[in-house]
């Protein structure tokens, strides 16, 4: 069974100019977002306190947050958890401190008793569960953890391709990389999902997804590079999209189905780290077809950047 | 296809046989436990007590599962975690305190695989379910604390050499080292050799004199401020253990994290009010020579008038609040404590408490209590506690510290390793004591930083749901394979499967905790492990429309796409390298799961699907290939 021609020869070059430009556009945005709207930073970046609430009949949000505010907790986050019986309660700390106890200390299980009577207060059939306590400076080291890993991996994957390949594939692969995190952040800015922990391991591995990707496509460049006599630049980049077009789409197919099946039956633990991967694998497919063999093109690169290193032999040289 | 080497089948057929084998125990899910074993004291646990046990059980109509004996201790299993619960409730009422309930997780592989080694995944809390703490370690305090022994010992040293001296005091900030103030220049670099030749870990260096002021500035040597700071978490580590022990939670994980954090998992406990009064208790010892007993005049008179001594601190006694002066000179730390236990003395009848200190304690308390004898000496119980207070709105960490006096007693005799507090007022508080100062013995105190409670059954909800995903996303790749690359499909299906099981070997047999982002990094790793199989297939139907014949588009389909299929796993593993550095233990899980899926792709979908090809196409003649 074949879904793509195999013949197709789509000349995606032709429409560098329009792709790029959107891809700029579309970073540039994704910074706006990042910058005006932030990220929605979960528990573990922020610090704080959060527990999930069951109810044995659906409940309204604003209800609960109601009978928050009548208990003297305010500026409290509530978010549905998927469906109507499942809330999740979010505190930053400093608006806890005022249900700490005497030693001023965040005693968890105190502000949880103290939430727990506040809702059952309104409706009996509240029920608390999984309380969590996070120090900010916990989550601010994540953060920075976090960028260092991502810069990490940008310049270890550079590196790599340096050595396998040459200067102008690592260039190409970095940019696209940066587009791709950019664009996934920007969008999870966007619709205000909330960035926690496994999101940000989402992440880190939607580069490590979108890198494989776009070595496939290079691969097939220097192939092509080296296989053919006369190469002009941008026939062959065409040629190495259009050949490896149906191995990109069916591979982000695939992973794309795992991720579905994650999404749907993972159940919320690992609901934001099937969006975001499903995000990166849509963003990091286009970004593979569509900017790095532009970006390759125009930094310039040619037939003899990618013959086999054959060093001249200076005793060979030396004979007659 | 004769140049597929016999060697390779026979690694293929092996890998495969590893992986099933080890794979298994994890499909023998543990079944929840109750383990009981004696205490010092109590009568060992034998046909009796496990008779006793069953009764209590039988006669609260708790269904138990089975109740047998198994070495030193008794285990109790039952059908779930609400029974296990009640059950431990009732085990715990019929044997009373002689004996220690905990929680367990009783493993249910059979003793063939056990016996080989092979053993179940341990399971992350969010799939068991229970309590975490994440700690803090004051490093910086351990670190204090050597300055300032470090300054007794140079005041000694230059009092043992006659050496006049004006000071030595520690600079405020930790870390920052000692200034010795001596009164002329020969002095100075006497004192410079003394200090230097008498203390290895010390740097001696000549700081700006003015007038009869010669200063030396003795400052601890990196390396070994780096090995105190490593040593204060591994001691932390140690005592937390023994804290926990006590509480009876079985298994127990308790591990550092980063630099200067300790991570608590305590499976099983829902409840997390009575493991964090143990763990949370941040408090370490110190033995000083005590200044007359508790309650004495002039001890009242400086708690009245604030006019207390230079070399004494004004402490109060646990309890009582008697008021008691102490010297500021410290003999030994907790950390210097070994172990301490409460009995009954022979001679008095009075409760005792023996403690046993380490050489270098043994030494100091050697020296001290030579000279000392019929004096007091106190032990100093400090206790750090945090308050969050807001400063400008925003909060802030302020450390607080309380000291009290837990005991002060006069010196019968001299002694060194081993010695004895008697006269004390009741068993229990010898007990007390001997609690207090054993787990006491932390290097430097610690704050929680981050805590959390999982349900029992959000934590078998993640695992249902966890393993529904992954079936799932298996079962769905399984059948696009086999659709879109028919025979090769299939071919791949059999390596996507054994990737699976493979993986699951590995993550076992290193020993690696499945938490529900490593279930994810499973899912992930089996829809980007068939990429490679994608990358195969589609060069062999390449080589195919090329005019290549089957066996040779084989053969060129897998080596052309070897160079791709590397260079892409590589890059990939770059990525989840980076995921393993992370500090947090969930995105680690993550980062780890996926490193060993790549490595474990790599081999199944090329070497192992290109045995079976082999072993399909063989020396067959083909017209075609189902590709």
């Amino acid at each position: 069974m074949e879904i793509f021609n195999h013949d197709s020869n789509i000349h995606f070059l032709g429409m560098r100019k329009y792709t790029i430009a959107i891809a700029i556009f579309l970073m540039i945005a994704s910074i706006g977002l990042i910058a005006v709207k932030g990220l929605n930073y979960g528990l573990d970046f922020t610090g704080g306190v959060s527990m999930t609430v069951d109810y044995d009949q659906s409940v309204e949000i604003s209800d609960v947050r109601a009978a928050l505010d009548k208990g003297g907790i305010h500026n409290a986050m509530v978010q549905s958890l998927g469906g109507t019986r499942e809330v999740s309660i979010r505190m930053q700390t400093k608006d806890v401190s005022a249900a700490a106890d005497a030693a001023g200390k965040v005693n968890l299980e105190r502000v949880a008793t103290n939430v727990a009577k506040v809702l059952q207060a309104a409706r009996p059939d509240a029920k608390l569960k999984n309380p969590e306590f996070i120090s900010a400076e916990v989550g601010a080291e994540l953060r920075s953890d976090g960028t260092v890993a991502a810069v990490f991996v940008i310049l270890g994957i550079m590196a790599y391709l340096w050595i396998r390949f040459e200067r102008r594939f690592a260039i190409a692969a970095v940019f696209t990389e940066v587009h791709d995190t950019l664009v996934t952040l920007g969008i999870l800015a966007l619709v205000q999902r909330e960035f926690d922990m496994t999101v940000l391991a989402s992440v880190l591995a939607v580069i490590g997804y979108s890198i494989n990707d776009k070595v496939v496509v290079f691969d097939r460049i220097r192939e092509l590079f080296r296989l053919a006599r006369k190469a002009e630049p941008e026939e062959i980049l065409n040629r190495s999209i259009n050949n490896t077009l149906s191995r990109t789409i069916i591979t982000s197919l695939f992973t794309g189905i795992t991720m579905g099946a994650l999404y749907f039956y993972g159940g919320t633990a690992v609901h934001g780290f099937a969006v975001t991967m499903l995000i990166g694998i849509v963003v990091g497919t286009l970004s593979s077809i569509f900017v790095a063999s532009p970006i390759l093109l125009w930094l310039g690169v040619s037939k003899k950047d990618l013959m086999p290193v054959t060093r001249d032999n200076p005793e060979l040289a030396r004979r007659p | 296809m004769s140049d597929f080497p016999r060697w390779k089948y026979a690694l293929v057929a092996l890998v495969m046989l590893f992986g099933v084998i080890y794979a298994l125990p994890n499909a023998f899910p543990p079944v929840p436990a109750v383990q009981v074993t004696a205490n010092r004291d109590a009568p060992p646990i034998d046909q009796a007590v496990q008779q006793k046990v069953s009764a209590a059980l039988t006669a609260r109509n708790i269904a138990v599962t089975r109740v047998f004996v198994e070495g030193d201790h008794l285990l109790a299993t039952f059908a779930n975690s609400d029974v296990q619960k009640s059950g431990a409730d009732t085990i715990k009422a019929a044997l009373g305190d002689g004996y220690t309930v905990a929680f367990k997780l009783q493993s249910n592989v059979p003793g063939w695989l056990g016996a080989i080694g092979a053993r179940a995944m341990p399971l992350g809390l969010d799939l068991q379910g229970g309590v975490h703490f994440l700690m803090q370690v004051d490093q910086k305090d351990a670190i204090e604390k050597q300055e300032n022994s470090y300054a007794d010992d140079i005041r000694a040293l230059l009092r043992n050499k006659n050496i006049r001296y004006e000071s030595v005091t520690r600079n405020a900030a930790a870390g920052q080292g000692i200034a010795v103030i001596l009164r002329s220049a020969d002095d100075r670099s006497t004192a410079s050799d003394a200090i230097a030749n008498e203390y290895t870990d010390l740097l001696v260096s000549s700081g700006a004199s003015t007038g009869d002021r010669f200063v030396l500035n003795v400052a601890i040597k990196p390396e070994k401020l780096r090995e105190l700071s490593r040593s204060a978490i591994t001691q932390n580590l140690g005592t937390l253990r023994n804290r926990i022990n006590a509480l009876g939670v079985s298994e127990p994980l308790i591990q550092q994290q980063g630099d200067s954090r300790i991570v608590v998992e305590l499976a099983g406990v829902q409840d997390p009010t009575e493991a964090k009064k143990l763990i949370g208790a941040v408090a370490t010892l110190q033995y000083r020579p005590g200044i007359g007993q508790p309650g004495d005049p002039r001890a009242v008179e400086a708690a009245r008038t604030g006019n207390i001594p230079p070399d004494a601190n004004l402490y109060y006694m646990r309890g009582d609040n008697r008021p008691v002066l102490v010297s500021k000179q410290i003999i030994v730390t907790g950390n210097q404590l070994v172990d301490a236990s409460s009995g009954i003395d022979q001679q008095s009848g009075t409760p005792k408490v023996d403690v046993t200190l380490n050489a270098a304690g043994a030494k100091k308390m050697g020296d001290f209590t030579n000279a000392n004898v019929g004096k007091p000496m106190a032990v100093l119980y400090v206790e750090q506690v945090y308050e969050t207070k807001v400063v400008d709105g925003k909060p802030v960490r302020v450390s607080k510290v309380t000291e009290t006096v837990i005991n002060d007693a006069t010196i019968q005799s001299p002694f060194s390793r081993q010695f004895q507090t008697t006269g004390l007022g009741s068993p229990k508080e010898a007990s007390d004591l001997a609690l207090l100062l054993k787990g006491g013995a932390l290097a430097a105190p610690m704050d929680i930083v981050a805590e959390g409670v999982i349900g029992a059954s959000l934590g078998q909800d993640n695992i249902d749901k966890g393993f529904k995903a992954v079936m799932l996303g298996l079962a769905l790749v399984l059948l696009a394979a086999a659709i879109y690359y028919k025979l090769f499909g299939l071919v791949a299906d059999i390596a996507l499967f054994f990737n699976l099981v493979i993986l699951v070997a590995v993550m076992s047999l290193i020993g690696v905790t499945l938490t529900m982002p490593g279930v994810a990094g499973i899912v992930l790793t089996l829809g980007m492990a068939i990429d490679a199989n994608v990358l195969i297939c589609e060069r062999v139907r390449e080589e195919l429309r090329n005019g290549s014949s089957p066996h040779a588009a084989i053969r060129a389909g897998y080596e052309k796409a070897w160079s791709t299929i590397l260079d892409a796993n590589v890059t990939h593993l770059i990525a989840a390298l980076a995921l393993t550095t992370m500090g947090s233990g969930a995105i680690k899980g993550f980062g780890v799961t996926l490193m060993i899926g790549i490595l474990t792709s790599l081999f199944t979908s090329v070497t192992l699907t290109h045995a079976f090809t082999a072993a399909i196409h063989g020396h067959r003649k083909l017209k075609t290939l189902s590709v």
